[in-house]
């Protein structure tokens, strides 16, 4: 039983190997890591990369940076250095690494120091490890160095040290998925040496930033936090090799992190503080947003998706959901994800109201969660401080024309009213009143109903309730009554419009699922390369109104340098190459991302299965929201698939040819050597005899008679494979003159004379045959071939006919004889290449009749095979043909 | 027979060039061989030859130039011997001013019997203007035919075509050429009317119009009169 439990986990096991086999592909990562500048990151890299360098390895320096120190300085020195690229910048002039050049060198290593450095705007990429990863990718080894408050998930808490914002991150994922990771340390009091001797910065610049970083307090807790974090990671090494070798440890396995994000900015710190936890211990984590009924202001919305992007810097994957009810979606996702943990944040108490659903926010959580830990992050300090949150007011974002609208129809509904009150009593008017109110609800949002309720409230208390035209109330109830109307308008229109919000956010997702649902229905209706592109493009510009155009691979797994039919705008030739980037890369690319923003659109790589398929370019007006972006993966997806599909038709189809011609050539193979080396051996035969001995006259006049019969033979063999291989290349192209085809039967018949010697052949043609425009040539050879065909199948001494005429546009051919037929089920194979019909004689390839069909089919003809009443085969041949005309003709003669 | 003319075999297959070597030989012709078109013109200017033997496929230059820069000076006959078989290659070479085609493989006995055609047309130079095959007499002076010495009534179209065609006894004439001579430039393509006239000569003068004898087709090419 035991050992049963320590058998290593398929998918783990999985796992690793996939890891192992992207890694190997892939340049290795390592990074110099430090607490802080100064600690000699770079100086330890450049010996590092010495030491390399003296066993032989190709080892170049990509971009560093000396600081003007002297030990650095002294260090490149005899390492080769390539060029930085120049770019103008407003007025200065910026030097930044030069990827393509060191890509192109492709030396083992290359030095890139700093890697959280951000890129000249002009750069392709905006951020100096996006140029890394690019590099590993073509599989160059890279070394670097890093600090610890260049860590996104670090970075907060090193401005909450040291109170400077860092403004250069590096996402923690290229952190944890680097190869290796060098600790540089050195003790504080060191540092600080170093400092003062002004070994790190240039004494100008050294006063000023030692005052504001390097205070002794702020070096300590740096360290600390660099040093837990290369322990951190040795631990997780140590989780993985155990894994590896199957070792169980005493860890809690299948961690699973839930962490739940909203669109406040305290979502950031809950993001880093809980990917801080997964790291540690070593599980899983994922986010969740549940969109609910709430209507974003454009600053939440702007919140939301820094909120959402943090979340994929740190590597955690964000899922949205809508619910009107927050705890019943997360514990739902946690249940289905199978979270072990879930993370919020603790709402922050602004008044009584918000204490009130604090407690049943964090107590329904806490009931419904059940078995799943429930993590609550208290409120942070600092970040109050400098984010004050503004209060919301519920969305007042209606225009004035439906404040207008609604005050109107309140009037108007009022003086109907007013009109039939002595009827219905005044507290009947108050239901009508709240009726509207109602109703409203349903067409404006919570501001006009507010409005509605207010002045429908005023309005039955004015005018309706006695005394009339006061505000004042006599009786108790009508007061009562009033502040119940008040109330229950003011909710009712409230909790419609809200349900209506929820409903319209639920519809636009019908929507989009039905649109996916749509596409998916009418792809698969879609065959052929061309029309799946045409569709995409149409659905891009009816779902998400957006010009766009695809970009395609060729055969040679390269980008096409040609877009697709139906594409709306105008690619150039710069596009294409950030296209082919984006191709090689797998990584969006264009405006609004991180990489080459400077252009106009934006490249979405269309990725299958089994690699990348193409490029889609849209030109964007805006960046996509959440719910835009998560329906347009969903679509490229779709679109992804279908293309791939696509092509693994074609290539099947070419598999299927091929195998056919592979068929084709083995048949071939069997049948023509044997007509070959029949004729062959007949010849070398018979010649080898008449050279070697002196027969008498008469056998030698045999033996000369066999070996002209043989080469007629091998003669007819090769005609036949050239036509068979004219008409295969498609360089079969009629050319059509005035033909009498009395003319065509008589050359026939006299190419045919020995073989129709034992046979009568009667030629039918009807005295008013007209001319016809056919091409000779193949005509010709297509009566051969039938006739010469007829001549090996029937009996000798019988009678073959040959009957021509012309019918209504079509000119007929008919070769009839009386040989045994045609069996019904070989009537279908009978074109057929290298198809023998079951009682052929020895001899004859089976290719005659494949080159009659081909010969008509040439000429928009059609040959058909059947069996003729009384025994013996029919081929009945029709071509269309002009006819000449026979006026014309006699004029002629006239003259 | 015997017969001291040189015959020049413009081939680069020694095997071919073996073949009519000995066949030709055999037939008492003298023998001159170039193995390409370079070659090939250095020898029609030094031989003299009475007939040259031209193939088109030749490794140093197209047959059809060579064939070119042989009209320029040489007049006597040009038999080409190729395996291109398409009647496009066929009538170019024709068109291009070569007497007669072949094509590989081909049968002795018919080469022998078109090289003894092109000879004798190209020495004969009779005026003789009263033309016997067989049966059939053609009076080209008068314009009178005769089969089996009864009159065969011909319209002037006709005998045109027939006389064109006789006085060419054994040679290919392609359509073109013929529509040419007979009806003139402006009707080069109207191969019906060569067509439906050759139908109704054939009627008049062969014995039997549906094997005619003297009147041949060549399929995709043109007319040869004769054997």
């Amino acid at each position: 039983m035991e050992s049963a439990d320590n058998r290593p986990d398929p998918d783990e096991l999985l796992a690793t190997i996939i890891k192992d086999e992207e890694k190997s592909k892939r340049g290795k990562l390592k990074i110099f890591f430090g607490m802080c500048a100064g600690v000699g990151k770079t100086y330890t890299m450049l010996q590092a990369a010495k030491v390399e360098k003296a066993k032989g390895c190709d080892i170049i320096i990509g971009f560093v940076e000396t600081h003007n120190r002297k030990e650095t300085a002294s260090l490149v020195e005899g390492f080769e250095l390539i060029q930085r690229k120049k770019y103008q910048y407003k007025s200065t002039q910026v030097q930044e690494m030069d990827l393509d050049a060191i890509i192109a060198r492709k030396p083992q290593i290359v030095l890139v120091d700093e890697l959280a450095h951000t890129n000249a705007p002009d750069s392709r990429h905006t951020k100096r490890y996006q140029d890394v990863l690019e590099i590993l990718e073509n599989g160059i080894n890279v070394y670097t160095t890093v600090n610890v408050q260049h860590l996104e998930s670090r970075s907060e808490t090193v401005a909450q040290i040291t109170g400077i914002i860092v403004r250069e991150t590096l996402p923690d994922e290229i952190f944890e998925n680097a190869d290796e990771v060098e600790l540089v340390d050195l003790s504080p009091d060191e540092l600080l040496q170093r400092l003062s001797e002004g070994k790190v910065y240039t004494p100008e610049r050294s006063r000023e930033a030692i005052l504001n970083f390097f205070r002794k307090g702020n070096i300590t807790a740096l360290r600390e936090m660099a040093l837990r974090i290369v322990a951190d990671r040795v631990d997780k090494q140590l989780h993985d090799y155990m894994q590896e070798k199957h070792i169980r440890g005493p860890w809690k396995s299948g961690s699973h992190l839930l962490v739940a994000i909203d669109y406040k900015i305290q979502s950031t710190r809950l993001l880093r503080w809980a990917k801080n936890l997964s790291y540690s211990m070593g599980a899983n984590i994922q986010a969740i947003y549940v969109e609910t009924s709430h209507q974003l202001t454009s600053k939440e919305h702007d919140q939301l998706n820094k909120n959402i992007n943090l979340a994929k810097q740190l590597g955690i994957k964000v899922r949205i959901v809508t619910n009107y009810d927050v705890v019943s979606a997360i514990v739902d996702f946690a249940q289905k994800e199978n979270a072990t943990h879930i993370i919020v944040g603790k709402p922050r108490v602004r008044n009584l109201f918000a204490m009130l659903r604090l407690g049943s926010f964090v107590n329904k959580l806490i009931r419904y969660s059940g078995n799943i830990d429930v993590y609550i992050l208290g409120a942070d300090n600092q970040a109050k401080g400098r984010y004050r949150e503004k209060v919301f007011v519920p969305s007042f974002t209606s225009n004035l024309r439906e404040y207008l609208t609604v005050i109107l129809l309140v009037i108007l509904s009022s003086i109907s009213c007013y009109l039939v009150r002595d009827f219905v009593g005044y507290q009947i008017v108050s239901f009508g009143l709240l009726f509207l109110v109602s109703i409203l609800a349903v067409f404006f949002g919570p501001g006009p109903i507010l409005l509605a309720a207010a002045s429908s409230a005023l309005i039955w208390d004015y005018f309706f309730i006695p005394p009339q035209f006061t505000l004042h109330i006599d009786k108790p109830e009508d007061v009562l009554m009033l502040i119940m109307f008040f109330f229950i308008a003011m909710l009712n229109g409230i909790l419609t419009s809200r349900v209506r919000r929820q409903e319209q956010k639920i519809r636009i997702r019908e929507e989009r699922t039905q649109a996916l649902y749509q596409l998916t229905k009418e792809l698969n209706t879609a065959s052929g390369i061309n029309e799946v592109s045409r569709m995409a493009i149409k659905y891009v510009q009816k779902y998400f109104n957006l010009d766009s155009a695809i970009i395609l691979k060729t055969d040679l797994n390269q980008l096409d340098n040609i877009v697709q039919d139906g594409t709306s705008i105008q690619v150039l030739e710069n596009d294409f190459s950030v296209a082919n980037w984006v191709f090689k890369n797998s990584t969006m690319a264009g405006k609004y991302t991180d990489t080459l923003p400077s252009g106009n659109f934006t490249f979405y790589p269309l990725s299958g299965n089994s690699g990348n398929i193409g490029v889609i370019v849209v030109e964007l007006h805006h960046i996509f929201t959440q719910g835009e972006e998560q329906f347009w993966e969903a679509f490229l997806s779709q679109i992804s698939g279908k293309y791939e599909r696509e092509f693994l038709r074609n290539a099947a189809k070419e598999t299927y040819v091929l195998s056919e011609s592979e068929k084709l050539y083995k048949t071939l193979f069997n049948s023509i050597s044997h007509e070959l080396r029949i004729p062959v051996a007949t010849i070398l035969g018979a010649s080898d005899t008449l050279l070697s001995q002196n027969y008498p006259e008469e056998t030698r006049q045999k033996l000369y008679t066999e070996i002209s019969i043989a080469s007629i033979r091998l003669n007819r063999l090769i005609e036949n494979l050239l036509n068979m291989s004219r008409l295969e290349s498609g360089h079969i192209t009629p050319k059509p003159d005035w033909c009498d085809v009395h003319d065509l039967a008589n050359e026939v018949a006299e190419a045919l004379q020995v073989e129709l010697k034992p046979f009568k052949l009667s030629t039918i043609i009807p005295t008013d045959m007209p001319l016809v425009m056919v091409d000779f040539g193949l005509v010709e050879q297509v009566m051969h071939n039938l006739i010469l065909n007829a001549t090996q199948y029937a009996p000798a001494g019988s009678r073959i006919r040959l009957k021509i005429f012309y019918d209504n546009s079509f000119l007929n051919i008919q070769v009839m004889d009386r040989g045994p037929g045609f069996s019904p089920s070989e009537l279908n194979f009978v074109f057929d290449k290298f198809y023998r019909g079951k009682d052929s004689k020895a001899g004859g390839t089976g290719l005659g009749l494949s080159i009659v069909k081909g010969f008509v089919v040439a000429q928009a003809g059609t040959i058909t095979a059947e069996n003729r009443e009384n025994g013996g085969a029919k081929f009945i041949i029709k071509i269309p043909v002009k006819i000449a005309d026979l006026n014309n003709q006699k004029k002629t003669e006239a003259s | 027979m015997t017969n001291s003319d040189t015959i020049l075999i413009i081939d680069d297959e020694v095997q071919i060039r073996r073949l009519l070597e000995i066949t030709l030989s055999a037939n008492g012709y003298k023998i001159s061989e170039a193995s390409t078109g370079k070659e090939g013109l250095v020898h029609a200017a030094t031989t003299h030859p009475v007939l040259i033997i031209l193939d088109l496929g030749l490794p140093d230059a197209d047959g059809i130039e060579i064939l070119k820069k042989l009209r320029e000076w040489y007049l006597k006959p040009i038999l080409i011997l190729s395996v291109r078989s398409s009647e496009d290659d066929i009538v170019k070479a024709l068109d291009n001013g070569a007497n007669d085609y072949l094509t590989k493989p081909f049968r002795t006995g018919e080469l022998l019997a078109r090289i003894r055609v092109a000879i004798r047309q190209s020495l004969d130079a009779s005026d003789d203007p009263c033309l016997t095959f067989g049966s059939l007499t053609i009076d080209l002076a008068n314009h009178v035919v005769k089969k089996n010495d009864e009159l065969v009534k011909l319209t002037s179209t006709e005998f045109s075509l027939l006389a064109l065609l006789a006085k060419n006894e054994g040679r290919v004439l392609t359509h073109h050429f013929i529509l040419k001579e007979v009806w003139g430039m402006g009707y080069m393509e109207q191969t019906q009317y060569l067509r439906v006239f050759m139908a109704q000569l054939r009627k008049k003068i062969e014995d039997n119009p549906a094997k005619p004898r003297l009147l041949n087709t060549e399929s995709g090419i043109g007319y040869r009169f004769g054997a």
